[in-house]
């Protein structure tokens, strides 16, 4: 058996383990919802078109926009029904609009002819949606490599507690038991994500802001090989923090740096994301750039190289990052006698490989 | 080429302490082997050698004359001194995950691991999560896991430890199948009489280095003592006068003792029927308890 088989089947055990999990599967759960009452919920809680109370004779423009007409007798019966609250307005003699404390605007567009209107950039992105979407793509890479890193560093320390990695060193390579934990986290990652945009993109069909969708492709597009690398670079951190401990209790001790280089530039890029340098820097460095880069790609101000450079700088980041990694992994994997310090796990490569 | 699994000139050290000293021995196919030693002696690093999980610093580890591979350890069965299988996992799916991991096929590791669960009393368990199982029970799936790829070579770190009697027997038939098969069975062990009942060959180390190794007679017989034992009817306390004699023990009518090198153990047994009937005169073999001793001071 060769170091592709045995990795195949690390990560087949890591995964087969996890989807029986019942924390990360009311966790997926709840993501799910999440983002399906995000995007279904708020067209609907904006409510339907406005209701107008109108005389059969006057119904007709206003059917035409598209309005929720009531046909009453007369004026009076119009006004009593905007009182009684039946209706948001009412149209009477004149013609006059009537409503309660708020300006019913569909109504008098209906009535009234706009001027001709040329947007100049059309394409520009809606202030609400552009903090809504950077916070979305940061937050998304936030909690995903959070949890899967976590758990690469639990599955790790497991192995060692229970001391079954001394069985699974002997009979697979090193490299092979890390790189599945690696994998394994990374597919279960994508695919989490993968499950909830499919129910992002069918909750924003029902709750019609398919447009957006057409604005975010691109963004979500380059987001994937980003997240991916993204996610190596992490994975091989939490790996190596999970390896110089034997308690599960004791991740927490060794994950500082590790929940640090998650953390910063989740903040950074939400607090600085209106800030231009700090962006085109921030999309350029390999623990941001899987959020930053996507989110400039987004906003229109990246280049069409600049994704591509920034991306293999990501690559050599994570793939550095491996092999630093690794090494810590093979140094401390089988020290069992308490906590295994930084230099000590560097230096004692204990293992053949 | 025979096939033995043969350690030469083996030296590691841990930072500045060495661990192992020229460590040189063989295990030969179908013989079970007892590894014995103090503990901190260095068995279960010359262990982790074999396998590969450590490195040595100088010298080789052959099988069949050649180098140990990758692929050779992966034929090899392996207990830890240190025991443990994931306690979130069934008996049954992680004894088949490190069948395959042993380079099975998913069939075939399927079926080894029912034939081995069942062997060693675990099939109605099978589908247990390993923590729910008693510590004994959790021993017998280790030595499921241990045995499920049909192993070449079985090194097994004190495999005895922490098993129940039954249990002891139900481990010792199944080496002893494995070695009848063919199989080198390297196994450590610190209770001297355990490995006086199973071993064919012993290897005893002592602060790193080997002290003796060989056949279980070929030591008995290197390391014989001159002593006798003395049954007669009266009183034995004579033999205290006795030229060339040691007294070791006396219990009345029976005597144990040593004679001087050379010297004829006839003339003590013609002065003793000269004094009246003898109903036993005997040469002592040493237990391996003695052997042990003498060769580790």
């Amino acid at each position: 058996m060769n170091t592709y088989q045995a990795t195949r089947l690390v990560a087949a055990r890591e995964i087969r383990v996890k989807l029986r999990d019942k924390t990360f599967l009311f966790g997926t759960l709840f993501f799910l919802l999440i983002a399906a009452a995000g995007t279904i919920l708020p067209p609907l809680l904006s409510g339907g078109p406005e209701s107008v109370a109108v005389t059969q004779d006057a119904a007709g423009p206003l059917r035409a926009a598209g309005l929720d007409v009531h046909v009453v007798p007369d004026d009076r019966a119009a006004e009593q029904a905007v009182r009684d609250g039946d209706v948001d307005a009412a149209v009477v003699a004149g013609p006059t609009v009537l409503a309660m404390d708020e300006a019913p605007d569909d109504v008098v567009r209906a009535l009234s002819s706009a001027p001709p209107l040329r947007l100049l950039d059309p394409d520009a992105v809606d202030p609400v949606v552009a903090f809504l979407v950077p916070f979305v793509f940061a937050f998304v890479f936030f909690i995903t490599s959070q949890t899967f890193g976590l758990q690469i560093a639990q599955s790790v320390t497991e192995e060692k507690q229970t001391r079954i990695v001394e069985i699974l060193v002997a009979a697979i390579p090193v490299r092979a038991l890390l790189a599945g934990k690696v994998i394994a986290g990374g597919i279960l990652a994508l695919g989490q994500i993968a499950l909830i945009a499919v129910v992002a993109v069918v909750g924003m069909q029902i709750g019609d802001s398919g447009d957006l969708l057409t604005l975010l492709a691109p963004a979500i597009g380059w987001f994937v090989p980003f997240f991916l690398l993204g996610f190596v670079l992490l994975a091989a951190m939490w790996a190596a923090a999970g390896a110089l401990v034997n308690r599960q209790e004791d991740i927490a001790g060794v994950s500082t740096p590790v929940q640090l280089a998650v953390m910063l530039p989740f903040f950074a890029v939400i607090f600085l994301n209106d800030n231009a340098t700090a962006m085109r820097v921030l999309s350029y460095l390999p623990i941001s750039s899987p959020t930053a880069m996507p989110l400039r790609l987004f906003t229109g101000d990246a280049a069409g190289w600049e994704p591509i450079v920034s991306l293999a700088i990501l690559l050599v980041g994570a793939g550095a990052f491996v092999v630093a990694g690794a090494r810590i992994y093979e140094g401390s994997l089988l020290r069992t006698n308490g906590r295994t310090s930084l230099r000590a796990a560097w230096r004692e490569r204990e293992t053949i490989g | 080429m025979t096939r033995t699994l043969r350690l030469d000139g083996v030296d590691r050290s841990f930072g500045d302490r060495q661990v192992l000293k020229n460590v040189s021995f063989e295990v030969t196919a179908g013989r079970m082997t007892g590894f014995v030693g103090a503990n901190g002696a260095g068995k279960t690093t010359t262990m982790r050698i074999i396998l590969g999980v450590l490195a040595p610093d100088a010298g080789t580890v052959t099988w069949q004359g050649a180098p140990l591979t990758r692929e050779d350890r992966q034929r090899f069965g392996y207990m830890p001194e240190e025991r443990g299988l994931y306690p979130k996992m069934t008996v049954r799916e992680q004894v088949t995950y490190l069948g395959r991991l042993h380079g099975l096929d998913a069939g075939a590791a399927r079926r080894s691991t029912d034939t081995l669960l069942e062997r060693v009393g675990l099939d109605e368990r099978g589908d247990d999560l390993l923590e729910t199982l008693s510590l004994g029970n959790q021993q017998r799936a280790q030595i499921a896991a241990a045995l499920v790829h049909d192993p070449e070579v079985l090194v097994l770190d004190e495999p005895f430890s922490g098993l129940d009697p039954l249990a002891v027997d139900t481990v010792v038939t199944v080496l002893r199948e494995r070695a009848a098969a063919g199989a080198p069975v390297l196994f450590s062990s610190h209770q001297l009489d355990v490995v006086e009942r199973l071993c064919d060959d012993l290897v005893i180390i002592a602060d790193g280095t080997i002290r003796a190794a060989g056949s279980r007679e070929q030591l008995r017989a290197t390391y014989t003592l001159p002593r006798f034992e003395l049954v007669v009817d009266t009183d034995a306390g004579w033999l205290r006068d006795q030229p060339d004699v040691t007294l070791v023990d006396l219990d009345g009518a029976r005597a144990v003792f040593d004679l001087a090198l050379g010297a004829d153990e006839q003339a003590v047994l013609r002065a003793a029927l000269a004094r009246g009937p003898v109903r036993a005169f005997r040469p002592v073999t040493p237990s391996l308890t003695e052997i042990f001793r003498e060769v580790t001071q």
